[in-house]
């Protein structure tokens, strides 16, 4: 019982060594030599462009099912015209950036992942070495880069999408006035909240594309063993991202209000 | 350091392994491999499946890294090599893998491209020229160059992986398992082109298969491995080194079995 968890401890530690490394070399090769545009590019138009549809229409329905639910709650205690405030602020600090994260977890994480392994399983990240380029410089910086750059851009849409989505909700079918809704929430959503949700944005980003890449690229052999690190990649993604967005909000309010020793503000 | 600088001239051959071992977690699959090859030999490693015969190869241009032992190549210990200049060392072989491994997002022009514009320095217009003479140089038509590469069989996704080897102008073509999934007849159009390669370039080849007929053909020196999960500790991996045409006559019983190609009678057990 005690040797298994003892292993168990020390392939965990192993493994996390292991991704360490691999994050630091990565780092080291953004930072020594900048990757083609043609390596780029493609990268870019997968993460960014391909995604805009899907994570989009996430952003609306969870305006809209958030409308719904602040809308009750908040008429309950009587301030339903003041739902835009609260309703946009949970939007653009927590459900924006984590639910266009989650969204491009599955969709391009797992695919990348997949993509790498069969790569590697099928002996083309061995061609790369051998032909003179690293894997690192030529798969994972291009993945890495658009990964880290291009989640905040859609973060920005989805919350676009969201707050217009809770606002069609909010004024057209809940009759709020469009007037008072935007007024509060333009009293109470400020520019540090959504720069709050785009920092945690970029971590979220930089955390798929590496945890994906790395999972892709220690692929175990034959279809089940790309299948795997494709699914391994998603679920890791997710609970990193959802740890991270823990660390990070605490981290975020803190900064924002011990400092300047500031007042959360309620309007 | 110094042993790392050494010139080739003090050394037995161009590429040598010292003592290599290679194992996987707790599965050990070389054993205390000494083994040089000089310039211009061309040297055919084989043994059956699971003996470790890739592994081997992949030693050499340090796709893998040996457990215990050494790496040399042209008087330099490879491990001993930074990222940049084994990157550079790795440009002065070709590998020619089992399953082409070509990249199947590019197209075939690209893909034997690829080496050369790793390389910088190379115009576009000399780039084209010789992905076309190496093209042709493995009996493919120009058009291929447009396809990728699931668009074309198995022994010409080789043939491209060949093209792909050799635009880069290496001084040791490796192959592993060359003919292995091809017909008879691509077997021998592979054979052919290791033996025109040879001719027409100043290359040291190491060929990796379980072929007899690649043997026969191409090699001036057969090595056998056998695996180390059927060996006793004291016996070598080795079982035979020396020329393709002594090895049926060869004392052994494992070697001759395998060079007849027969079961044998404790197959079950030993399977």
């Amino acid at each position: 019982m005690i040797q298994v968890l003892g292993q168990r401890a020390q392939h965990a530690l192993a493994f996390l060594g292991d991704f360490t490394i691999f994050s630091a070399q990565t780092l080291g090769w953004l930072l020594r030599r900048r990757p083609a545009p043609h390596t780029l590019l493609p990268s870019f138009y997968t993460v960014g462009v391909r995604s805009v549809p899907v994570v989009g229409l996430t952003g609306m329905f969870i305006g809209m099912v958030l409308a719904v639910q602040m809308y009750y709650q908040s008429s309950r205690m009587g301030v339903g015209s003041r739902m835009g405030g609260i309703l946009n602020v949970n939007i653009v600090r927590e459900l924006g950036p984590v639910l266009a994260a989650v969204m491009l977890a599955g969709r391009v994480g797992s695919a990348m992942a997949a993509e790498m392994g069969t790569m590697r399983i099928t002996e083309q990240v061995d061609a790369l070495s051998c032909l003179g380029t690293h894997p690192l410089h030529y798969l994972v910086v291009p993945r890495l880069l658009a990964c880290t750059l291009l989640v905040p851009l859609l973060t920005i849409f989805a919350d676009f999408m969201g707050v217009m989505g809770g606002a069609y909700l909010g004024t057209r079918y809940y009759g709020i006035e469009p007037h008072f809704y935007w007024y509060h929430t333009a009293n109470f959503v400020g520019l540090w909240d959504l720069a709050s949700g785009l920092i945690k944005s970029v971590f979220f980003g930089a955390a798929i594309g590496l945890i994906s890449c790395h999972r892709g690229l220690n692929s175990q052999a034959g279809a089940e063993g790309v299948g795997r690190a494709a699914t391994e990649a998603f679920v890791a993604s997710f609970v990193v991202i959802l740890i991270l967005d823990f660390f990070l909000g605490l981290f975020l309010i803190n900064i924002y209000h011990a400092p300047l020793a500031r007042q959360p503000r309620f309007s | 350091m110094s042993q790392a600088t050494a010139t080739t001239g003090d050394l037995p051959g161009l590429i040598g392994l010292e003592r290599a071992s290679v194992a996987f977690h707790s599965q050990r699959v070389l054993r205390d491999i000494t083994l040089w090859v000089p310039r211009g030999q061309t040297l055919v490693i084989v043994g059956e499946s699971g003996c470790g015969k890739t592994v081997l190869l992949k030693l050499l241009v340090r796709l893998l890294a040996p457990t215990s032992g050494r790496v040399l190549f042209d008087g330099q210990d490879l491990a001993l090599l930074r990222e940049r200049e084994l990157s550079q060392q790795r440009l002065r072989f070709g590998f020619l893998f089992q399953g082409a491994a070509l990249f199947d997002s590019m197209t075939i022009f690209d893909n034997v491209a690829f080496g050369l514009r790793a390389r910088g320095k190379i115009s576009e217009d000399e780039i084209r020229s010789r992905v076309r003479q190496h093209l042709q140089e493995v009996g493919l038509p120009a058009e291929v160059e447009s396809k990728k590469p699931a668009q074309l069989s198995g022994g010409m996704k080789k043939r491209v992986g060949l093209a792909r080897a050799l635009a880069t102008s290496p001084e040791v073509m490796l192959y592993d398992e060359p003919t292995t999934g091809l017909d008879p007849i691509m077997s021998d159009v592979i054979n052919e082109l290791i033996l025109l390669i040879r001719r027409r370039y100043p290359v040291t080849s190491i060929v990796v298969t379980h072929d007899m007929n690649t043997v026969r053909k191409v090699a001036d020196r057969v090595v056998m491995l056998y695996p180390l999960s059927r060996l006793r500790p004291e016996e070598a991996q080795v079982l035979y080194d020396g020329p393709p045409g002594d090895m049926e006559a060869h004392a052994d019983p494992r070697v001759q079995q395998f060079v007849a190609g027969k079961a044998g009678a404790d197959w079950l057990n030993s399977a």
